[in-house]
């Protein structure tokens, strides 16, 4: 047996265990969970001989020997990392090892604005209402979904009402935590947007340890008419740690919905984001910067379905990659045949830092419409030299004018940010992991 | 040798050969400029104009193959870009670099403390640059807006070259070298970015200004004229010389200069 079938039985074998100490519990929630073992149990660890998995190699996390891991025997979530952005400007809550808690604000549901609570909760007390919420993940088109929808347990549930325009941000973070031995979380985020609402949700990626460990995320988005919804996934995992996050964004009529994601850390990050525009006159704006480093990997699998007409998606991921790193992106874009007067863009730039970085990237585009303005491309290159020199004759290092220069090619998503102060908290980060990126 | 160079020199070009993709463009080229002194050196297209520039500022892509060039007595050489930035040379680049991504404010602020740093000098914080650098803007006309863009980005032909005379007013070098800076400007903006570059000069401040035309030459006075061709200095003298080749154009030059080399 090779190591993917290994560790898929391993996850398998922690999932009876912690299906059966769950006991007695709603048969709904319990069935969902079933759907997603067996789907994973199908599919198991996906081989690089799959088209979504060509460039990514799982062989590192499977031979992780992983076990879940046990929010309980924590102590409890330690002052975290995550980003301060003040409290006039996001409402802070944490998923720790994928158990809700609240930090500041009680989990329960505001009076007005945006409402924040744990899935478990709303399991206990409205488990028709979970059961309809969790059951449209798609589990079998990708296993890592199904796994984690196999230890579905608590999560969180961000819910915009009607109408509603809160102006601050609702900041989660995702922390996983410190073990002696590596381990595996399954955080869950569901977002509902009512009609005409508007929110701004963070998700803010960490771990807590030094060692290896696997943090696999589902993230729901449902965008009900003319809700406008900006999303951040900073993940900013330390060196050791894999991450595999599933991205799944429905959309209605005339909603808008943007998302930066940030890859900035970790040993694997691979994202699969997937957006469904499903009502017309829906917009999508997806930006992404990732960045891998020597012996790390950053994936961005990027999919955007035009299913009516009169929908915009507008796509730019940017990949920094450092001596030794490999990044990869795959996009695709599917015009279906009633999705008249679409307007789709998708690129991808690149930047290698070294003679051994490496970049896979595919933008594609499937058309099956006429009446459409597509446009894709995908662009490789190296820091310019004339701008090299320019820096440094202004009395400039060579390192610091590289630095300078990457940290400049950046700019454009940073840019975009929805947040001011969240641009300047970033800024150390982003730089942070940006120095010693330099090939020489 | 240029005549009349009577000062000690700052900088000083002895017989120098220098090369570009596989091609000699300097083919010994002596050029001794002394403290204070405003050097301007005229030349037909292809005559190795920029390539001096370059050989001074260090461009990676050009190589000295023969021949000295000292500044202040040093190997100029054997030095980085930025070494001799450091040092004191500045160069106003003839198509300066649209660098996408950086704030203009930054690139300048960041470019001031590297010499600060380089001097023993604490580095200025935004404040204090701030205060600089309005008070530095004034001298080529520029407008406030131009700082929050990105470097030369979307700049108009003046503004990129106001922006190279701003720097040089913050880097404060001891050899200015201004590379066809009169290139892609109107005749205000050819005004105004003269204006600023007179206003710094000064007696330890040199200037070695590069043109084709003899036009910049009457907002820039020089002290003496260079004529290059075929990368040596072929002839030198007073401003009257750039009067000169403005009437009779290179080729009076370039056939004069080749009835001298014939012997007898």
């Amino acid at each position: 047996m090779n190591a993917l079938a290994i560790a898929r039985d391993r996850h398998l074998a922690d999932y009876e265990g912690f299906a059966a100490r769950l006991g007695k519990e709603p048969a709904l929630v319990a069935a969902i969970r079933q759907q997603g073992a067996r789907a994973f149990r199908r599919q198991g660890l996906p081989s690089r001989k799959l088209e979504n998995w060509r460039y990514t190699n799982l062989g590192p996390l499977a031979k992780l020997q992983l076990g879940p891991a046990s929010p309980n025997l924590q102590s409890p979530a330690t002052a975290s990392a995550g980003l301060s952005l003040g409290d006039s400007v996001a409402r802070r809550f944490t998923l720790h090892d994928g158990r809700f808690a609240a930090d500041r604000e009680t989990d329960v549901t505001q009076d007005e604005g945006v409402e924040v609570q744990g899935l478990a909760r709303l399991r206990r007390t409205a488990p028709e209402q979970a059961a309809r919420l969790l059951s449209n993940t798609p589990i079998d088109e990708h296993p890592f979904a199904a796994l984690n929808t196999a230890f579905l347990d608590d999560g969180a549930l961000v819910r915009a009402p009607r109408g509603i325009f809160d102006e601050r941000a609702i900041q989660l973070v995702v922390a996983a935590g410190a073990y002696p031995d590596p381990r595996v979380s399954h955080p869950r985020v569901l977002v509902v947007a009512e009609p005409m609402s508007h929110l701004t949700l963070i998700l803010d990626f960490l771990n807590e340890g030094d060692g290896p460990g696997f943090t696999n995320a589902v993230t729901e988005l449902h965008l009900a008419e003319d809700a406008v919804v900006q999303l951040v996934i900073l993940q900013r995992e330390r060196a050791q740690h894999f991450h595999i996050g599933g991205v799944f964004v429905h959309q209605e009529r005339g909603s808008r919905f943007s998302c930066h994601t940030l890859s900035l850390g970790g040993a694997l990050v691979r994202n699969d984001l997937s957006v469904q525009l499903a009502g017309e006159g829906a917009v999508s704006r997806l930006r992404g910067l990732f960045v891998a480093r020597e012996g790390t990997v950053a994936d961005n699998h990027t999919r955007v379905d035009h299913a009516v007409p009169h929908c915009e998606s507008h796509e730019l991921y940017k990949g920094i990659i450092g001596e030794g790193g490999r990044g990869v992106f795959h996009g695709h874009v599917i015009v279906q045949p009633d999705a008249q007067q679409t307007l789709a863009e998708q690129h991808n730039l690149n930047l290698l830092l070294g003679e051994k970085a490496e970049i896979d990237s595919r933008p594609q585009l499937e058309i099956n419409a006429d009446d459409v303005r597509c446009s894709h491309g995908s662009t490789i290159g190296q820091l310019d030299a004339e701008a090299l020199f320019y820096l440094q004759s202004r009395a400039i290092d060579e390192s610091g004018a590289r630095e300078i220069l990457t940290r400049a090619f950046a700019e454009e998503i940073l840019a975009e940010l929805p947040i001011p102060e969240l641009r300047t908290s970033l800024e150390p980060v982003v730089a942070a992991e940006l120095a010693g990126l330099q090939g020489n | 040798m240029a005549k009349g160079a009577t000062k000690t020199p700052i900088l000083e070009l002895r017989d120098v050969h220098a090369e570009a993709g596989g091609t000699e463009i300097l083919a010994g080229l002596s050029l001794r400029v002394g403290a204070g002194e405003v050097h301007a050196v005229m030349g037909p297209n292809g005559s190795g104009k920029s390539t001096l520039a370059n050989v001074l500022a260090g461009r990676p892509s050009v190589h000295v193959t023969e021949g000295e060039v000292l500044f202040d007595g040093q190997d100029l050489t054997a030095l980085s870009p930025e070494e001799r930035a450091r040092e004191g040379i500045f160069l106003a680049f003839q198509y300066p670099v649209e660098i996408p991504g950086v704030a203009n404010m930054v690139f300048l602020k960041t470019a001031a403390n590297a010499l600060r740093k380089h001097r023993g000098e604490p580095e200025l914080d935004a404040m204090d640059f701030l205060a600089l650098l309005r008070d530095k803007a004034k001298l080529v006309d520029m407008d406030d807006k131009l700082m929050q863009r990105a470097v030369n980005e979307g700049f108009s032909g003046g503004e990129k070259k106001r922006n190279e005379i701003l720097q040089m007013a913050i880097l404060e070098p001891r050899l200015a070298v201004l590379d066809e800076t009169d290139s892609g400007l109107d005749i205000d903006a050819l005004r105004s970015v003269a204006d600023g570059v007179n206003s710094l000069r000064n007696a330890d401040r040199s200037m070695l200004v590069i043109t084709h035309y003899q036009r910049l030459l009457d907002h820039i006075e020089p002290d003496h004229v260079h004529v290059l061709a075929g990368g040596r200095i072929v002839r030198s003298g007073g401003k009257e010389l750039a009067l000169e080749l403005e009437e009779r154009g290179y080729g009076w030059i370039e056939n004069t200069t080749a009835q001298e080399a014939r012997p007898g």
